[in-house]
């Protein structure tokens, strides 16, 4: 059990209605429909990950991310899960609002670029850096962007999206002081402003 | 688990409707008595939880599986359904019915009008996809099931599943349309006009009263031979046929030099024996008719507890992934839990009949997840 998915666990309600993009073989989602009674849907683009989704008996949908919210009708979940896709999507801004417009709350999960060994890495040893939550190399890595917890915060700032919940977790589990540079990983739980003040 | 065969099958007749309750159709007009031909296979349970109805396609019927006496011919999807198979007979119980307008024991225009004695010829009226699943509804009542565990189908079977779901949303609890469409496009239905155009420029057809004085074989055998050109892909004919020749020369006439007219020639000759060609017309008219898009589709519904399989396949033309793709995006306005696969293989729309291995392991799956209370 991986400890983000754990955290994630513990955020989502008994039979809340789930939605995770970009699910891989859908061990989160899994998770969640056994201990949670969630009722769970996926979507991936990849074919051999779908297949393990339906051997667990997952309803997952083959698609990207980007094109994969849009018919959904406003507020169809109670979660819409972003965990570990966002360095890898393209308009990250659109999938996040959308997401917002999905689900009732949206959980975003993402690797800190602003982590001390990322910062001492790029200092000291001139390379891009390579950590246990950024385990590639520059040429074989699937992200396209790095995000900071102190960006996320800017960016929800600036786009008026309210934070419910925040988790930080270090190499040896949660992080309290200073999490820009001692998390690996951010866990934000967001929802709109104006919805909650309707 | 041991995969077999189911075995022998016997040929099942309902017939409901008699006069004066004929079966109201969408046209307007009525049709009866109707008989429906159907096959079984597995055992119904108590609770009457565990009953599949599969849906044939077009030249399709009820023989979906197992070995019917005096025919070598296992069932058209026999493959997927057996003892230990994707349809586990085991576990569910299976059955197939030959849709209204076929004719292959179901009452279509082959079938004896009662008023005149003489076959119903263009006299049967029109049908359509919903009145094939009204028509399969009133099996399953007499049956005792309430609801089905599963509706599934390829190409028009998968337009019957999808009727199913719009038309009584309460009476399954699952989908699996398969290679299919929520309507034609222009390009579907020009094949499917010029399938028709052939049959009826053939003098042999007399403006549909032939019964007497023999089927429009040849141009039903056309017609059969476009249909068969869009069932394969440019890569499966090319794997099958490439250019190979029948004889070592060609022969600098107009015969078989190749071995795909071979083919089509077989293929369309052959099914003048076992299919009527007024059937052809009015099926192919009731898939042009099809049209379940937009607010279509569940009308009443906006949120449906049905679960969906939709598959696809990579190298259908004539049913392309897209189609799928947009009943998928209608499942997601109507909040269904949906799985969809666009299923990599080089058969074209037969991929639906050949890619029996990864049909087997998502149905299974599938299936077996599909909660019964």
């Amino acid at each position: 059990m991986k400890p983000d998915h754990h955290i994630i666990a513990e955020i989502i309600e008994e039979r809340a209605h789930v939605l995770d993009l970009g699910c891989g073989e859908g061990e989160l989602l899994d998770f969640l429909r056994r201990r949670k009674k969630a009722q769970v849907q996926g979507i991936e683009l990849d074919e051999d990950q779908m297949h393990i989704c339906v051997e667990k008996g997952l309803t997952v949908l083959q698609g990207d991310i980007e094109s994969g919210l849009e018919d959904y009708p406003d507020q169809s979940f109670d979660y819409v899960i972003l965990n570990q896709i966002m360095q890898e999507i393209k308009k990250a801004d659109y999938v996040i609002s959308e997401s917002l417009r999905v689900g009732h709350k949206v959980i975003v999960g993402f690797p800190n670029f602003a982590h001390w060994s990322v910062r001492l890495s790029l200092t000291f040893s001139g390379r891009t850096p390579i950590n246990d939550a950024l385990p590639y190399y520059w040429f074989e890595t699937p992200n396209v962007r790095f995000l900071t917890i102190r960006d996320f915060l800017d960016y929800c700032h600036k786009k008026g999206i309210r934070i419910e919940k925040r988790f930080f977790l270090g190499k040896n589990g949660g992080v309290r002081l200073l999490p820009n540079l001692l998390a690996q990983t951010a866990i934000f739980v967001i929802s709109t402003h104006t919805k909650d003040m309707l | 688990m041991k995969k077999e065969s189911f075995g022998m099958v016997h040929p099942q007749y309902f017939t409901f409707a008699e006069p004066p309750h004929r079966l109201k159709l969408q046209s307007g007009k009525s049709l009866g008595p109707v008989t429906l031909a159907y096959e079984t296979y597995g055992e119904l349970n108590d609770d009457r939880s565990n009953a599949i109805l599969v849906c044939h396609a077009l030249s399709g019927d009820a023989h979906a599986a197992g070995l019917l006496p005096d025919d070598p011919t296992p069932g058209w999807w026999d493959g997927l359904i057996g003892p230990g198979r994707a349809l586990d007979t085991s576990q569910y119980f299976v059955l197939c019915a030959n849709v209204i307008g076929g004719c292959k024991g179901s009452t279509g225009p082959a079938s004896i009008h009662p008023e005149t004695g003489k076959p119903y010829a263009l006299d049967f009226p029109m049908i359509t996809i919903a009145d094939m699943v009204d028509a399969q509804r009133h099996l399953i009542d007499y049956l005792g099931i309430d609801k089905l565990l599963c509706v599934i189908g390829g190409s028009m079977g998968g337009m019957q599943a999808l009727q199913w779901a719009s038309s009584y949303p309460d009476r399954l609890r699952s989908a699996i349309p398969i290679a299919t469409a929520l309507k034609h496009s222009p390009q579907q239905i020009a094949f499917n006009e010029v399938i028709r155009q052939s049959i009826m420029a053939d003098p042999a057809w007399r403006k549909g009263y032939y019964y007497e004085s023999g089927q429009p074989e040849n141009g039903l055998a056309v017609a059969r031979m476009i249909g068969h050109i869009t069932f394969m892909s440019d890569q499966s004919m090319e794997q099958k046929f490439s250019r190979k020749l029948k004889k070592e020369n060609l022969s600098f006439q107009f015969t078989e030099d190749f071995e795909v007219e071979g083919y089509l020639r077989y293929r369309g000759y052959n099914f003048v024996k076992r299919f009527d060609a007024n059937s052809y017309l009015y099926i192919t008219k009731a898939l042009d008719y099809f049209d379940l898009s937009g607010e279509r589709f569940m009308p009443d519904v906006k949120k449906t507890p049905v679960r969906f399989l939709v598959i696809s396949f990579k190298s259908d033309w004539l049913y392309p992934s897209y189609q799928s793709q947009e009943i998928v995006r209608l499942l997601k306005r109507k909040h269904a839990y949906t799985t969809y696969f666009d299923l990599t293989s080089t058969y074209g729309h037969d991929a639906f009949l050949v890619e029996i291995d990864d049909e087997t392991r998502l149905i299974k799956n599938f299936l077996a997840h599909i909660d019964r209370t």
